[in-house]
């Protein structure tokens, strides 16, 4: 989560949703994302929406599973009364924030709400975010026999002196250990990468990525860093203390990134993500490019549910003093108009494999697709099926891809 | 401070000898104003309450800038202790942009104060305006200003003033505009020394246009000077130039604000108002007659003025098109050496090709239309009038590199030359010449004024003078050095047409016509420039520097490799799209030259100079 919360219009306090939302959602998934806000310390790159103990303003650790767990039953009623089908939640996914900073049985109880408020599908896909340092063999086991299917380690990078960088401070060297016990538990694995730190080669991420893949992960994603405002980074770059990572060297890296992740068996399926073989992609991930509905829950967590995106209050006391009051913790929203919503689904389509149909452009938009085949920014095969399909060098240039099809 | 004259002698009825029409010549900053102030307080005209700070000067512009554009005629009465006395003091513009209406205006006086400040010396203008009035045949009266000043050296400037003219250091005067001192002995000078004027009251009557502006109440204010005979209220008078027959709506003086009276007779200096309301109905430098008993001779001297200087003027924001045309419009009234016509740049959209006296002319007139019509503009390097003449023997007249022949053999170009008179201490003589040198120009020769100020003369190109030449020499000069230039015909030179080509296409905006010595380092220039100021596109974009198909310059933009967000942010969306909103907004300022995106600012950048890396 950003820093800072989009402009946009009040949220009622009883967090209810216009009835507008029920339209169609029998085609939409549900999910529920669960937000934990909670860091031992806070690296230099991130401007989440994470706190460490200091920072906390008297918000309790502890008590935040049972502040989570009553969102979780308002999200019940407030879906209900929009008049919402019964949807079992098709995933469920606990980010951060370091979800594992908290004990497992609070993790686990947050999903027994989802399980007891929504109901859980048979084939769900739940997931949490790990740091290697703050997960061990019993955690892991925990969480699998609670339901868990699948654990996001942030490894990334393997190069010490990188993550030093990062102010990462778990030991590469945890990595192959935590993968083992993940993968004992039956739990299925993705490792996170960053590419593009300052002061990082393209060798140094060739050893990243050699390591990583040499895991055997089910999921690889690899992020290029960016530098946001207001972060400890960003004001090392500013004093020059740190350079800025060049956009040149972060293509290189994305480019050995895919060659080396597909020769290895992994398969795009998102600018940012790779998965080995059918189904390994993260489902709850692509739900968000896929438009499908999500109810995030936590402080800053956003949701999604049919046209309308709202988002909590970013801090954590302000979150339980909402909780505490009964209210909806939701601080904005905006209800889309159709235009709207079609700009989204050509924003988020278009930098996903399975592509954007071409039915969603309008006559000029479907126009500029000759110049995108013509600069070789979109699969020419798809697209005369009628979907566009970014390239390599088009998820590249994705941002600009859409500015020209977006007219 | 009362007036000395206790009965003001009236217009239409004064005895031709008790007037005394006189000019101030001055260079900027030298006091001109602020004496003319003094002199409207001293002699009465205005109320100490009513005294602004150049009272004279109209225009917010020139207020600022402390220089006069536009000239004005202001009668005060003055007397001697046994007569009353009329004086007609006109004021004159003190740019050489504005040598032509200076002349009128001198040609309007019998006698010009030229006022130096006594901290600085005389400067190239003023040596230019003395010049002008010495052969106006005026009577001069040297003053120093500024006597005040603890920086003053009266005694030092007195000699140089007095081996210029001719005379005793100690004719000179010597008076501070600020303070007063010597203001009075200046005017009982004036009436001492200067002729009256002289003129045959029973001719048919002619006057003199010396100026002319536009007033949005009033229509166009013409100010005259009346030669022979007499002019009165409701007649029908005849520009002599156009034959065209007004009647006279409203006659009088300006003292200083207009006062209608009965007429102006001989010698008299006076305002007329016919209900025109385009000054180039009444021409500076024509002459008015009486419709029904014309005079059959003009007054001598009267031109038209010609535009010397040129460049396209276009709106920042192409939808302001219609405001400039109206802005343009507007200012034309008031300003009759303003010349336009609409243009069209691939790069800059539409836009109007302006004529200009000079540099100072383009820059008022670029400032007016920002300033009073809020406009933002773009102007183009400044191009001058070239003659060229092609092997197949065709002339063609070119202000516009545009307008470069291309395709056949140029068999000769020609420009327009000036006489360049440049006014510095000595310790700067050998940075001025190596300045001149380098913009082609050929030394005539250097006089000195007192022990350490120099003048010295060139002719160059006037497309090299309007190319910041006046910004190199004062910064090369700690700001010392003046500068002051007459056009002197033409002459050939080796001058070639340099297109700057983006991805293959030329970009009209920056197509310059240069000596074909510098056109390599005019290519190199402009791509490097460019190469910082345009972002990367999804392609390589050369940037070539070319003289017809002959490339001289290269420079290369290498294509963006990343432009995407890598994530999502744990589902917000909104960000997202917030994102791409923000670079739609930012690709409307986009100028498409080819399938290269120029931001606007880029090409803003790119003709000031005024060039910061890109961000990105």
């Amino acid at each position: 989560m950003p820093s800072a919360l989009p402009l946009a219009d009040p949220a009622p306090l009883d967090g209810l949703l216009p009835a507008s939302v029920a339209e169609g959602a029998a085609q939409r998934n549900f999910g529920v994302y669960l937000h934990v806000p909670f860091c031992r310390v806070r690296c230099g790159y991130c401007d989440f929406n994470t706190y460490t103990s200091d920072e906390l303003r008297g918000a309790k650790r502890s008590d935040y599973a049972g502040q989570a767990i009553e969102e979780v039953a308002l999200a019940r009623r407030v879906l209900q009364t929009a008049g919402l089908p019964e949807r079992q939640a098709s995933t469920v996914f606990f980010g951060g924030g370091t979800p594992t900073l908290l004990p497992a049985d609070d993790l686990i109880a947050m999903l027994a709400a989802v399980r007891e408020q929504f109901g859980i599908a048979g084939d769900a896909e739940i997931t949490t975010e790990a740091n290697p340092d703050s997960v061990d063999a019993a955690y892991l086991l925990a969480l699998r026999e609670a339901g868990f299917t699948r654990v996001s380690f942030g490894m990334q990078s393997a190069v010490a002196s990188v993550l030093a960088t990062l102010e990462r401070t778990h030991d590469p060297e945890r990595i192959p250990l935590v993968v083992q016990w993940a993968r004992d538990a039956g739990l299925a694995v993705s490792l996170d990468l960053i590419y593009g730190t300052p002061g990082e080669t393209l060798d140094d991420w060739r050893a990243s990525l050699v390591h990583a893949i040499a895991q055997q992960p089910d999921h690889i994603s690899a992020y290029a860093l960016i530098v946001e405002d207001g972060t400890k980074l960003a004001r090392q770059i500013r004093v020059g203390e740190l350079e800025a990572p060049s956009d040149d060297l972060q293509a290189d890296m994305y480019e050995l990134a895919d060659e080396l992740l597909e020769a290895a068996g992994y398969r795009w399926y998102e600018v940012s993500n790779w998965s080995r073989g059918e189904g390994s992609e993260s489902r709850h991930n692509l739900a968000y490019w896929q438009g499908h509905d999500w109810w995030g829950v936590g402080p800053g967590a956003h949701s999604h549910v049919g046209g309308v995106r709202w988002w909590n209050v970013k801090h954590p006391a302000a979150y339980a003093d909402r909780m505490l009051a009964g209210h909806s913790p939701a601080a904005g929203r905006e209800t889309l108009d159709p235009e709207t919503r079609r700009v989204e689904r050509v924003l988020l389509g278009s930098r996903i494999r399975e592509g954007l149909p071409t039915s969603e452009l309008t006559a000029g938009g479907r126009t500029a697709v000759a110049g995108l085949i013509a600069d070789g920014l979109v699969e020419p095969g798809a697209a005369l099926r009628g979907r566009i399909v970014p390239t390599l060098r088009g998820r590249l240039l994705a941002d600009a891809v859409v500015r020209r099809i977006i007219d | 401070m009362s007036p000395r004259a206790t009965t003001a002698l009236q217009p239409a009825s004064t005895n031709p000898e008790f007037i005394r029409n006189f000019c101030i010549i001055a260079h900027i900053d030298h006091g001109k104003s602020t004496l003319a102030d003094r002199m409207l307080g001293i002699t009465g005209v205005v109320s100490d309450r009513d005294m602004r700070a150049q009272y004279l000067d109209r225009m917010d512009i020139e207020r600022e800038r402390g220089i006069t554009i536009k000239s004005q005629a202001v009668r005060m009465p003055w007397s001697d202790g046994k007569q009353s006395y009329a004086l007609n003091m006109i004021d004159t513009p003190g740019h050489v942009d504005f040598t032509y209406e200076v002349s009128r205006s001198l040609a309007a006086c019998e006698g010009a104060i030229l006022l130096v400040d006594a901290a600085q010396g005389i400067e190239a203008q003023t040596l230019a305006n003395l010049y002008l009035a010495l052969d106006n045949d005026l009577t001069i009266i040297p003053v120093l200003n500024k006597i005040d000043l603890p920086a003053a050296d009266p005694d030092k400037y007195a000699k140089e003033l007095a081996d210029l003219i001719g005379g005793k250091p100690e004719d000179v005067l010597r008076v501070s505009g600020k303070t007063g001192v010597g203001v009075p002995e200046l005017l009982d000078k004036v009436v001492e020394l200067i002729p009256p004027p002289t003129g045959d009251p029973t001719a048919p009557s002619r006057a003199m246009i010396f100026d002319s502006v536009y007033d949005s109440y009033r229509g166009v204010i013409t100010y005259v000077r009346v030669i022979d005979g007499k002019l009165s209220p409701r007649e029908k008078i005849q520009m002599m130039s156009t034959r065209a027959v007004h009647e006279l709506l409203e006659i009088g003086v300006s003292s200083p604000e207009p006062t209608p009276s009965k007429g102006l007779g001989v010698g008299e200096v006076g305002y007329l108002i016919t209900g025109v309301k385009d000054v180039r109905q009444s021409k500076v430098g024509d002459t008015v007659t009486n419709a029904q008993k014309p005079s059959t001779t003009p007054l001598a001297g009267y031109t038209d003025p010609k535009p010397m200087v040129f460049s396209g003027l276009y709106p920042i924001d192409g939808s302001d098109y219609p405001v400039l045309r109206e802005a343009l419009d507007k200012l034309k009234l008031s300003d009759a050496s303003l010349n336009y016509e609409p243009e069209t740049s691939v790069a800059l959209g539409f836009g109007f090709r302006c004529g200009f006296l000079g540099l100072l002319h383009l820059e008022i007139v670029t400032e007016r239309l920002e300033r009073e019509f809020g406009l933002d503009l773009i102007a183009t390097a400044p191009s001058v009038t070239y003659e060229v003449t092609t092997e197949d023997k065709k002339q063609y007249t070119v202000t516009n590199p545009s307008e470069f022949p291309s395709g056949t053999k140029i068999a000769h170009v020609s420009e327009p030359m000036v006489k360049a008179a440049i006014l510095a201490p000595k310790d700067y003589v050998g940075t001025i010449m190596e300045l001149c040198q380098s913009r082609r120009g050929t030394l005539l020769g250097m006089e000195y004024f007192g022990e350490d100020r120099v003048e010295i003369k060139y002719t160059m190109p006037l497309g090299e003078i309007v190319f910041d030449f006046f910004d190199q020499l004062k910064s090369k000069t700690a700001g010392y050095a003046s500068l002051d230039y007459e056009p002197t015909g033409e002459q050939e030179a080796d001058l070639v047409k340099v297109d700057i080509l983006l991805q293959g296409e030329a970009v009209d905006a920056f197509s310059a016509i240069v000596h074909r010595d510098k056109a390599y380092a005019y290519g190199v220039l402009m791509t490097e420039r460019l190469k910082k100021l345009i972002p990367r596109q999804q392609f390589e974009v050369p940037i070539q520097a070319a003289i017809g198909a002959r490339i001289i310059a290269r420079e290369s933009i290498s294509a963006m490799r990343k432009d995407v967000l890598a994530k999502c942010y744990g589902g917000d969306i909104t960000r997202k799209r917030k994102l791409l909103e923000k670079q739609k907004e930012g690709k409307k300022r986009m100028k498409m030259v080819g399938r290269v995106e120029v931001p606007q600012e880029a090409f803003v950048a790119a003709l000031t100079g005024d060039v910061e890396e890109k961000k990105k």
